[in-house]
């Protein structure tokens, strides 16, 4: 019985059946490597030895416990506490939906809410387009190649809350480096983390220091693009924006969509720099919403709506993904995959 | 270029250097303001932390600090004890990295490489836990170990590595086992070598890389991680070097020399590990975004 072979246990994009990719929630484990799982189900295993299936279930054990004690139950728990009341000294107090009906009264619920949906909308791009950017640079089999990719990976690497007192020093309205440089163009700097208007797009212009792995990363899919296409492209008349049109970017798209998805997710969990930097000031203008979920939990004890804020949360960025999935069949691209439009 | 004529071949040969290719200027003009862009920030806070607290407010800045103030590094050092940070860091980080190898590779192997019924189940199950944001666990979790008194003590950080906290590790490590071939245990069965045995006399050894990638990402995640730390460490003896900048941060707040210095000293370990392992940084980067 063929067993299968190396090529076909890490299999590329083309052996992933079609039907089930247009599920979002599919497509996107597929990144995750579904791949060989898929092979799984076609190849079933001929006969299971006793044995091997004890020794498996005891080397599976450790997470199989993780995960009913330190992610499955506390989920569930969380799900449960969202309906009380609850401060950990006394006894929890049910209260239905109460804490859902407090957040709709909540303003600084909504303050949080659209901080960080503003800040991934604004962020989440830009750091697509100025890491893709460069790593398409560095694609242009140039030299110092490695210099380059050192320096520019270098500062996603340092811890964050270092990062964000470095960058309060860098962003001061009087002594900051973005200053200075603006007043080299003659343009007086404003307070950036001082002043309402100011204090999110600073840490938008932050995070993009941070956008070396995501360069790495396209780094790595531009450098699996096959050459033929763009020499086929070439012969077919195809000049240079042509070729990024029609040959890198729908080569990438998959990086891209995993990179949106990813970035996204990480948006909703920014805290170290709004916490460390603003304190969710001036006027509120930084709250994200993990620091307002942190203060209702460990400030004001309120785990109840704090896991009420939590579910939000999941079910906010759950429905975002979906759509993104959802609306992606547009523009990914999969190799392998026969469009009939 | 215009062909050589036979009347000109005596002569000193034509410029042999190719042609300028202008797009590859251009890139590399583009690069290197980049990478200045990068770099300043850097460069900025390295100066601010070696000028007296005299020079620390000029404009324009002056990036090279006259006098240069090393005494900056031992004040800020001994202002708060930060060998005793940078102790819980790195004690934290063994620890982490022990169990989560031990655990995450185990699991990974018998998802890889053992047939059972129940696998592919609960592999799915890894995949979907790898989506969870941190938010939904994080205030059960705490009440877990409030309840279980640990609150206050490494535990609560510690143990859940044991378990096999982290499903992209089980991910990363699958997938490399994956590649590994199924002759190779098949051998070692037919010789008569127990599951364990195949697994730490032939798997563990030839997969020193993906070991190496997910200890870099623990020790980096560890020096990085913040909120779990701030809400479990309470007691001051066992902060983190992130958790004692945060209260440097709080307490030196208008003595930025320091600061700077403070979070300089931070940094150092972590550039340090990179440049000498940034291979395994990269290939662990990479291998999150584009493995299929």
């Amino acid at each position: 019985m063929a067993r299968p072979k190396k090529s076909q246990e890490n299999p590329g994009f083309a052996t992933f059946s079609c039907s089930l990719k247009n599920c979002p929630v599919v497509s996107s484990l597929w990144w995750k490597g579904l791949g060989g799982y898929s092979l799984n189900l076609i190849f079933k295993p001929k006969r299971l030895s006793f044995w091997e299936s004890l020794n498996a279930w005891i080397f599976v054990a450790p997470w199989i416990l993780g995960f009913i004690f330190f992610t499955g139950g506390p989920i569930l728990a969380s799900f449960v506490i969202s309906f009380t009341e609850w401060d950990i000294v006394n006894p929890p107090v049910w209260t239905g939906l109460g804490n859902y009906a407090l957040m709709l009264s909540d303003p600084l619920f909504f303050q949080s809410l659209k901080v960080t949906t503003i800040y991934a909308l604004a962020a989440v791009p830009l750091q697509i387009v100025v890491g893709l950017f460069i790593a398409i640079l560095l694609n242009t089999k140039i030299r110092l190649i490695g210099v380059y990719r050192t320096l520019f990976y270098l500062p996603a690497v340092l811890p964050i809350v270092s990062v964000a007192v470095m960058w309060r020093w860098i962003l001061s309205r009087d002594w900051g480096l973005i200053n200075w440089f603006l007043s080299v163009f003659g343009v007086y700097g404003p307070g950036w983390l001082s002043e309402p208007e100011w204090a999110l797009p600073a840490l938008i212009l932050m995070s993009l220091w941070g956008v070396g792995s995501g360069m790495l990363i396209y780094l790595a899919g531009l450098q699996g693009i096959p050459t033929d296409l763009y020499e086929a492209a070439k012969v077919d008349g195809a000049g240079a924006w042509a070729s990024f049109f029609y040959v890198t970017l729908p080569m990438i798209s998959p990086v891209i969509l995993f990179q949106l998805v990813v970035g996204l997710i990480a948006a909703f969990q920014v805290f170290a720099q709004p916490f460390i930097m603003t304190q969710g000031g001036p006027q509120n203008s930084t709250l994200f919403y993990l620091l307002h979920l942190f203060r209702n939990a460990f400030e004001f004890f309120r785990m109840g709506y704090a896991s009420a804020l939590s579910w939000v949360l999941f079910l906010y960025i759950a429905v975002l993904t979906l759509l993104i999935f959802r609306f992606s069949a547009a523009w990914v691209f999969y190799e392998g995959e026969i469009k009939n439009e | 270029m215009t062909p050589l004529t036979a009347g000109s071949s005596f002569k000193a040969p034509p410029e042999r250097h190719r042609p300028i290719d202008w797009a590859k200027v251009l890139a590399h003009i583009i690069l290197i303001a980049g990478s200045i862009m990068f770099l300043m920030p850097f460069i900025y806070v390295l100066s601010t932390s070696l000028k007296t607290a005299g020079d620390v407010y000029t404009f324009p800045p002056e990036f090279i600090p006259d006098p240069i103030a090393w005494e900056n590094y031992p004040e800020a050092l001994t202002a708060m004890p930060f060998d005793v940070f940078f102790l819980n860091t790195i004690l934290l980080a063994l620890g982490r990295i022990i169990g989560l190898t031990l655990s995450c590779s185990l699991a990974g192997f018998a998802f890889a490489k053992l047939r059972w019924r129940g696998r592919n189940t609960l592999f799915f199950v890894v995949l979907l836990t790898l989506m969870i944001p941190v938010e939904v666990t994080l205030i059960p979790r705490y009440i877990l170990f409030s309840k279980l008194g640990w609150v206050g003590s490494f535990a609560p950080l510690l143990v859940p590595g044991f378990f096999a906290e982290n499903a992209f590790f089980v991910f990363l490590f699958r997938q490399f086992f994956m590649t590994m071939g199924q002759d190779i245990i098949d051998a070692g069965r037919i010789d008569g070598c127990s599951f364990i045995g195949l697994f730490w006399r032939i798997i563990a050894p030839n997969a020193k890389p993906v070991f190496a990638v997910v200890a870099i990402y623990i020790i980096q995640n560890n020096w990085n991680s913040f909120l779990l730390p701030m809400i479990y460490l309470t007691d001051r003896a066992k902060y983190t070097l992130a958790l004692g900048l945060r209260l440097f941060n709080e307490q030196y707040y208008s003595q930025t020399h320091l600061l700077m210095a403070a979070s300089v000293f931070v940094v150092i370990p972590i550039v340090i590990l990179f440049f000498f392992m940034q291979r395994y940084f990269i290939q662990g980067v990479v291998f999150t975004g584009s493995k299929g």
